[in-house]
């Protein structure tokens, strides 16, 4: 190891503006240094691609189904409006706000139930919750596949009970216990964040000015918990909102939702501009749920 | 939490028998998945007895090892790559103030909220844009691949690796380093002693997110890959719109026990570098640390 350089206080030079303003100059250079990789990444596999979208989407086809980056128009737009879209708009919107309230109902219980353990608990019923939030999306979609089925468990044990076989499959409750189940881990452990956070001794308090258990929750903890609700609802709200993978394998010709109908105008019909437009209109009503949703959550602090 | 905020009674009844019902539909489907990838029978949904066979099939089936080794080296290079640079972006975001970091701060996490639909269409469209300059400017004539699927994968994963590192980092104490520099670390010595081993375990996390979101993805890369560079997902995806079959429930309990030994790894992870993030935190050890080389 190198015997450390001397240092007298006497001996460095002093520190001028001059010199501190050169090293801070430095440093943010170093920091832009170290950014530019990724920086330069993004911009091309990401910024760039969503211009293009943006581009796309006031193009047109021509005679082969080709898109022609000419002749620019609203055309894309205006079947936005159509009955047809605006159906599948719909059904989307309340499959996914049903989602995100069912997800809400359930989750919120059941975080504050893992808060209030003791840590080891916590721990463990933690971990029972990060399996399957981590664990492959398309495989647990696939499981309720074979569960919903004419031939699966459920209706086998209905017909062993002496009730009639049964399908959900293909119908919007398979679509909506697909979404549920998919995304019901990203709802708990927001909320659980946000009540492992609080300060509980501010529930004391309220109880010793008599406060009921429900009047404290109900003023003291659920307003302090307000931030994980807003998180986990949009975390499971936008994903809702885009789904491909679940409406794929458990809706069926009358379930499409706004994700596989986006999928279907470029793997299937090849209407690219259509396509873009619907990309577009669906990340739009994304950010106004998410403002409108924040704007909620700020109001109820 | 304190014994007299806990609730009593039959509302922590509620509370238990609530979590329960949650835990059994988490858990029920996956199970009932993995006991039926065992049973002998060709029809799905009836029972005759356990048996290894659509294990055996899934192994001498060419596809599905095509698929899967396509999966692994595509999840190789994108977890190392998105990693690296995932890193890199979270200390340039978090420790250093430059022109353009706003900027960048949002574009950042733009891959994290926009829906993977998007994304697909996104990529797909520049993807075919790029071959189709690239084979005018230059006579290259290139096509979707495992190529393109990676460049994909990496582009979604930057993001997530950056939020889990940028976490990691925000809870540290930047003294720490400042110490490293008071003892005359240099920079590169004072990142790879110190601030290196304290984000270890962000950086390992967002490296298994990474490896995770790679092997899972299905619709980025339907989008993205073109003829014979199907990844395990999608091929199994196309598998599964077609009809549920017994070969199906083998390679899907394959794919869940892969993750949740990633879960497991991820944990232990996150245990062994917390304690040497402790020991890091003595003044002694860390001079020791620096001095060793």
């Amino acid at each position: 190891m190198a015997a450390p350089p001397v240092t007298d206080p006497e001996v460095t030079a002093p520190v001028t503006p001059e010199l501190e303003h050169a090293a801070g100059k430095a440093e943010a250079r170093r920091g832009f240094l170290i950014a530019l990789p990724s920086f330069i990444y993004l911009v091309l596999l990401f910024v760039i691609p969503l211009g293009l979208v943006f581009v796309y989407s006031f193009a047109t086809r021509d005679a082969t189904g080709q898109t022609v980056l000419e002749d620019w128009n609203l055309e894309s737009y205006k079947r936005l409006f159509s009955t047809e879209v605006l159906e599948i708009f719909l059904r989307s919107l309340v499959l996914a706000a049903l989602t995100t309230g069912i997800c809400l109902i359930v989750c919120y219980p059941f975080a504050f139930y893992i808060a209030t353990r003791t840590p080891r608990v916590r721990n463990i019923l933690l971990i029972l919750v990060m399996i399957p939030f981590w664990s492959n999306f398309l495989v647990r979609t696939y499981a309720w596949r074979v569960l919903l089925g004419s031939e699966g468990p459920l209706s086998q044990l209905s017909v062993l009970l002496g009730g009639e076989p049964f399908r959900l499959l293909f119908t919007n409750v398979a679509v909506l216990i697909g979404l549920v189940y998919g995304f019901m881990p990203f709802m708990v452990l927001p909320l659980y964040a946000a009540l492992e956070r609080m300060d509980w001794r501010l529930v004391e308090a309220a109880r010793d000015l008599y406060a009921d258990g429900w009047t404290a929750f109900r003023k003291v903890t659920l307003p302090l918990s307000m931030p994980g609700v807003v998180a986990g609802s949009i975390l499971v709200f936008i994903p809702s909102l885009g789904a491909y993978v679940t409406p794929a394998l458990l809706g069926g010709a009358r379930t499409v939702l706004m994700g596989d109908y986006i999928v279907s105008q470029f793997l299937a019909a090849r209407n690219w501009p259509f396509g873009s437009a619907l990309s577009f209109a669906v990340m739009f009503v994304m950010l106004l749920a998410t403002i409108f949703y924040f704007r909620a959550g700020a109001k109820t602090l | 939490m304190n014994e007299g905020t806990r609730p009593r009674g039959w509302v922590d009844r509620l509370l238990a028998l609530n979590a329960w019902v949650v835990y059994l539909f988490f858990y029920a489907p996956i199970v009932l998945l993995i006991v039926f990838s065992f049973n002998d029978n060709e029809n799905v949904g009836i029972w005759t007895q356990p048996s290894l066979r659509w294990y055996g099939e899934m192994f001498q089936d060419e596809r599905v090892m095509g698929a899967l080794r396509n999966s692994l080296i595509v999840a190789f290079f994108a977890t190392i790559v998105s990693t690296v640079l995932g890193t890199m972006l979270a200390i340039a975001l978090e420790r250093y103030r430059f022109r353009g970091r706003g900027t960048l701060d949002g574009i950042a996490y733009l891959p994290i909220i926009i829906p993977d639909v998007t994304m697909a269409v996104m990529l797909l469209i520049f993807f075919f844009q790029a071959f189709g300059m690239l084979d005018e400017a230059l006579g290259i004539n290139l096509s979707a691949g495992l190529l393109t699927i990676t460049l994909a994968h990496i582009a979604f994963c930057i993001s997530f690796v950056a939020i889990v590192v940028r976490a990691r980092l925000s809870q540290l104490d930047s003294s720490l380093e400042e110490a490293a520099a008071d003892l005359y670390a240099n920079r590169w010595q004072a990142f790879r002693k110190v601030t290196l081993p304290l984000i270890a375990p962000g950086v390992a996390g967002g490296a298994l997110l990474a490896l995770t979101l790679s092997l899972d993805d299905v619709v980025v890369t339907q989008f993205v890959s073109g003829a014979g560079s199907t990844t395990l997902p999608v091929y199994v995806f196309g598998l599964v719109r077609r009809g549920v079959t017994p070969l199906i429930n083998a390679v899907s309990t394959v794919m869940l026990v892969a993750s949740m030994v990633l879960v497991g790894i991820s944990l232990g992870f996150q245990r062994g570098a917390e304690a040497r993030g402790q020991r890091l935190a003595d003044p002694e050890a860390l001079l020791e640390e620096i001095s060793a080389d």
